[in-house]
């Protein structure tokens, strides 16, 4: 393992290298998207210049290699969550994607009217809108755990509302407006002790920490290829083999038969029960790529590094008498969401993008969290490992210009 | 003066700061902080202006001949914006609002407060004032909005 130097990581990241309004780009938007090293966006361009091909189909020389990379890719991620199989890795199309596919076949065999979806207050819209579709649909209904005002989701809540009509628990593993790290494992393990699967959206989890779906005993997790250094379009639905043998198909076409006859048909196996269509082969491949590249730095020098950055920044936050940060849990990963008292987030983030500084202002897609806070939006900070300190020194001299400015 | 006038008027002003955004933006900001523009008794939901980060009222009143525009927004450079985008079409007739093509923010070097992703509800806003003219046009009774 090299030793982690920000600077030399830096250079594998073409984007970080410009300048935006005449100043050198801080780059502190990596909730919303990262960046890509050029080893991935080199496995993009590699595919479509030499392997270009489908998977699946042809007896084909091509169609044969791409389809091992593919299924390599599969495995790759396998891996990085340490999932007991490969068949359990569905490829989808990002995270809303995978939660959307979950309510969708999973709703249609196991919810019934009556029954309850249990999901909680910090949640992205993507990890609401679909249950509550689905609960409009079957007519169950969705019940909303609390947190506290340190942004803090206590096991002890969620147990309480789970009752014999509880079909699914459905959680952020971290939270995108608050940075959070929910107990999750304690939260499966008491909706499990009830019979109750969970479903985690892990999308702002991969980038930051080390995640093993079997020690976490989680039913259903979701994460997205590019929040975690690959490519837009494509993302994984983990799933427990069981609730895959059991859920029907999601969308339907080519790939996912065995035999089909106007009779009837017979799926495929999962993972391609789930796999509609020509999937995004090069967004596979380009996530295997950002996997491998993680995997070189290694999410213990990741953590450490990280935790240090949002402690640092956390602190120098604190010093401004103005700044109340949003979300103090003791757990959190790098993001830092704040408010200036009295000045609208809006004006803010428009004032720090004229000094390079990129973050993202508003509710997040977590409107129902901002009305918990009563509060129309925050500054949001999130940082990846390519940031460093100065860039945080840069951004807090730029918040002091913006708040003289706008006060 | 006409709405060209006035644009003309606001571009000249501006023409002083040169490339200097900061001037350019504390005189946005000073325009916002100065001008109450709706009283916080006005600013009923019903006025509110849908999709932006900021909120934003917008009230209108047509006299049967011109169209008075009053806009207010919780962010103040938004409110800053909104107070130019008044002082050029306030007490115009509504075809003259209607037609009106708003070059001025272009080039008083603010284009990206019209950039879809900014959210900010400029562009709602002039969209909102040209549906409200388009709607007295085609009454021509004096009305409020
Ligand atoms: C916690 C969380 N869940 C879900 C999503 C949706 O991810 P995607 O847009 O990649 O589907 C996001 C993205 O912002 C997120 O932060």
């Amino acid at each position: 393992m090299a030793i982690f130097n920000p600077i030399d990581i830096r250079k594998d990241f073409p984007t970080l290298e410009q300048k935006v309004n005449k100043h050198n780009l801080i780059y502190f938007d990596n909730g919303a998207t990262a960046h890509k090293p050029k080893v991935v966006i080199n496995s993009i361009q590699e595919y479509y210049t030499n392997k270009n091909s489908n998977i699946h189909r042809g007896v084909h020389t091509l169609s044969r290699q791409i389809t091992e990379a593919y299924e390599q890719a599969r495995v790759t991620v396998q891996h990085f969550v340490n999932a007991a199989f490969s068949h359990e890795i569905v490829f989808t199309k990002g995270t809303t994607d995978s939660i959307n596919l979950v309510a969708y076949s999973f709703g249609k065999r196991f919810v019934k009217a009556g029954d309850e979806v249990m999901i909680s207050a910090m949640e992205h819209h993507s990890n609401i809108l679909p249950w509550m579709q689905l609960c409009e649909d079957r007519g169950a209904s969705l019940k909303v755990v609390p947190i506290n005002k340190a942004g803090e989701i206590k096991v002890e809540d969620f147990t309480k509302l789970i009752t014999d009509r509880t079909k699914l628990v459905a959680i952020t593993h971290v939270s995108n407006t608050l940075g959070t790290i929910n107990p999750i494992k304690e939260i499966i393990h008491n909706a499990h002790l009830r019979n109750v699967p969970v479903l985690i959206d892990g999308a702002q989890a991969v980038p930051h920490l080390k995640v093993d779906v079997q020690d976490l005993d989680a039913d259903f997790y979701c994460f997205s290829a590019h929040k975690m250094f690959g490519p837009t379009g494509v993302g994984v639905l983990y799933a427990k083999e069981k609730w895959l043998n059991e859920m029907p198909p999601y969308q339907s076409g080519g790939g996912i038969i065995q035999t089909v006859s106007f009779e009837g048909v017979t799926y495929a196996p999962a993972p391609l029960k789930f796999e509609a269509g020509t999937p995004h082969i090069a967004g596979g491949i380009g996530l295997a790529t950002a996997i491998n590249y993680i995997n070189q730095i290694g999410f213990e020098q990741i953590e450490k590094y990280e935790n240090e950055l949002l402690n640092y920044a956390q602190s120098q936050l604190h010093q401004m008498e103005e700044v109340e940060i949003i979300g103090q849990s003791e757990h959190k990963a790098a993001v830092v969401s704040f408010i200036v008292k009295g000045l609208h987030p809006y004006d803010v983030g428009m004032i720090l993008d004229k000094y390079g500084v990129a973050v993202r202002t508003g509710h997040h897609c977590t409107q129902p969290l901002m009305d918990y806070y009563k509060i129309p939006g925050t500054i949001r900070a999130s940082l990846a490992f390519y940031n460093t300190f100065e860039e945080i020194d840069t951004f807090v001299t730029a918040l002091k210009k913006a708040i003289k400015m706008l006060s | 003066m006409s709405i060209e006038e006035n644009e003309k008027e606001i571009i000249d002003e501006f023409n002083i700061f040169g490339d200097d955004w900061e001037s350019r933006y504390e005189y946005i900001i000073d325009l916002g902080k100065s001008l109450p523009l709706l009283s916080d008794a006005e600013k009923h939901d019903n006025l509110l202006i849908k999709g932006c980060q900021s909120k934003m009222w917008l009230k209108t009143y047509f006299d049967g001949t011109l169209m008075s525009i009053r806009a207010d927004s919780d962010a103040i450079i938004t409110k800053g914006m909104a107070a130019l985008v008044i002082r050029v079409l306030n007490n115009h007739r509504p075809e003259e609002i209607v037609n009106a093509p708003l070059n001025f923010i272009d080039a008083i070097g603010l284009k990206e407060h019209l950039s879809p992703t900014r959210a900010n509800g400029l562009t709602s806003l002039i969209k909102q004032i040209k549906l409200d003219a388009l709607a007295y046009l085609s009454k021509g009774s004096s009305e409020t909005k």
